[in-house]
This record gives structure tokens, sequence and C-alpha cells, in this order.
């Protein structure tokens, strides 16, 4: 195989709003599948993962740095942040399934603080409050105009991920949010 | 904000992560390669459109991404019911057929 190395040129480097009450920061690099698959392979494929995948609306499983953030009912976003080889071992899963690399489509970004609730609902419609969105509660949804995956990770910390091409709109309309929640 | 019920999510989210599919139970004719003219042009092009309660089919495109269907009634806008693709046309009173 051709070597492939290129410099990594993370889209939001060296960006930061960082305030008393919340902070937002680009999340390191890490590996992400995007997996389709029907109920009878989930078994499997979980097996495969080594971690259980969630099978009900909104739920999250965490292991170690492997996460599995339920999409839709036949439809998962794989988060590895050790950015550990999935592709290999998905690959080896003979059931019928459908995994797509995603790692550079997507980009992470951290909301935490005591203000990161205040901040996520700045731009997203949905109830983000602990009773309506409790910790591990994922989905997909908006943010402001873009589409997003929306991951809280902590009571006062969420993830999102959004693509690579909306990241610095995405920022930077976190950043202003941060700053309103903090005054 | 306007709030649907996913039957996927199995909860209502807000009206932007929604979008509208046009109108719910249209069956695709068998025989499309042997329909007159006419014909096809009213299964292609040619909707009820009713004042009031009406089938549409709508997609949870920026949550599951699923197409799922649902009554509402285009005068308030009040989604009455939502329910999964696939599942039979509920029989609602003062609906179009």
């Amino acid at each position: 195989m051709a070597r492939t190395e290129a410099a990594r040129k993370p889209v939001l480097g060296g960006r930061m709003a960082n305030h008393a009450w919340v902070g937002v920061t680009p999340a390191e690099p890490a590996k992400r599948l995007s997996l389709r698959a029907p109920a009878e392979s989930v078994a499997s494929l979980s097996r495969t993962l080594g971690l259980k995948l969630p099978e009900r609306p909104k739920q999250s499983v965490l292991k170690g740095d492997r996460a599995a953030l339920w999409l839709g009912p036949d439809e998962w976003l794989l988060i590895d942040r050790a950015e550990s080889n999935l592709d290999a071992a998905v690959d080896r899963v003979r059931v019928f399934h459908s995994a797509v690399d995603v790692s550079h489509r997507n980009v992470g970004i951290l909301v935490e603080g005591q203000g990161a609730e205040a901040t996520i609902a700045a731009g997203c419609p949905q109830d983000v409050s602990l009773q309506a969105f409790p910790v591990g509660a994922c989905s997909r949804t908006v943010l402001g105009k873009i589409e997003i995956v929306l991951w809280r990770t902590g009571e006062a910390q969420f993830r999102v991920e959004c693509w690579r091409s909306f990241a610095d709109y995405a920022f930077t309309l976190l950043a202003e949010a941060a700053r309103d929640a903090n005054g | 904000m306007l709030l649907i019920r996913c039957p996927y999510c199995e909860e209502e989210r807000p009206e932007l992560e929604f979008r509208h599919a046009g109108e719910a139970h249209l069956v695709r004719p068998s025989n499309i390669t042997e329909m007159s003219d006419e014909d096809f042009e009213g299964y292609f092009f040619i909707r009820q459109n009713p004042k009031g309660l009406v089938y549409e089919r709508w997609r949870h495109v920026h949550g599951c991404a699923r197409f799922f269907n649902a009554v509402r009634d285009t005068v308030s806008d009040k989604f009455v019911m939502t329910y999964k693709a696939g599942e039979k046309k509920p029989v609602i009173k003062g609906a179009a057929e």
C-alpha cells in the first residue's frame, strides 16, 4: 500500500473559548464509524465491538474509549477516542451490516461547565434539561442552522459532533453562546 | 414551537427536526408500464389537498431520519396522531377518505 502520511491540520486547531462558567474546546481527533445494521445483526456486532449497541432511542453506551450512540432504529455512531482500528474489527463481522468510516467527516466540540446546558440551549431546540436529556443521552438534532449529534457525557458536559465544513459555524455559535451563558 | 411526536424516537421533538414529505398511503400501481397517461398522471401528480384532517408522510430528517405518517389538521396545524410507516391507515372522524 502506498504511504499516506500527511500533516494533520485540525479545522479548529488552536481555537478555544474559556469562561468561568463554561468552556468550549475542540475535541481530540477520534475514530468514527457510521454503522447501519438490522436487529438480527446487533448481537454479533456488539460482541465484536466489545460493547452492547444500545437499542432504545437517545441511548448511548460508553466502554473505555469507545462509545456507541443510538441515532435511529438501525443506525449508530461509533466514536473511539483511542483511534483504534474499528474498521478492522467490524470487517470480521459476517452478519449483514454497513460500516462507513466518518472519522474525518466529523469534528467534535466539547462544551463543559456549569453553563454548558445554557450554551447548548442557545442553538438547540430540544429540551436539554437533565430530566429530558439525562447523562448518556444522545441525539441527532439541530444547532442553529446546522445538523449535529449531541451527546451528554456528564451533568455539565456535552459533546457536539458536526460535519467538518460546519465546524467553524458550530464553534463560533457555541463560543458566542458561552459568552452569553457566562454573563 | 410546534412539537411533533416521532413514533421511532418515542417522544415529542421540535418541528425544526422534521420535514414534510407529501400525502401518505399512496400505493404505487403494479402495472405502471401498461397504464394510460391519464391514470399515471392521477397516481403521480394529482393529490387530494383537502381542507381539514389529512394523512401525510413526515420525515424526522434531523433526528432518527425515519419516515412516518401523521394525521394533521391543515386549518389549525394540530397533529392529531403520528404512527410508523407501514402501519394501517387509522380511521379518524372527519378525515378525508
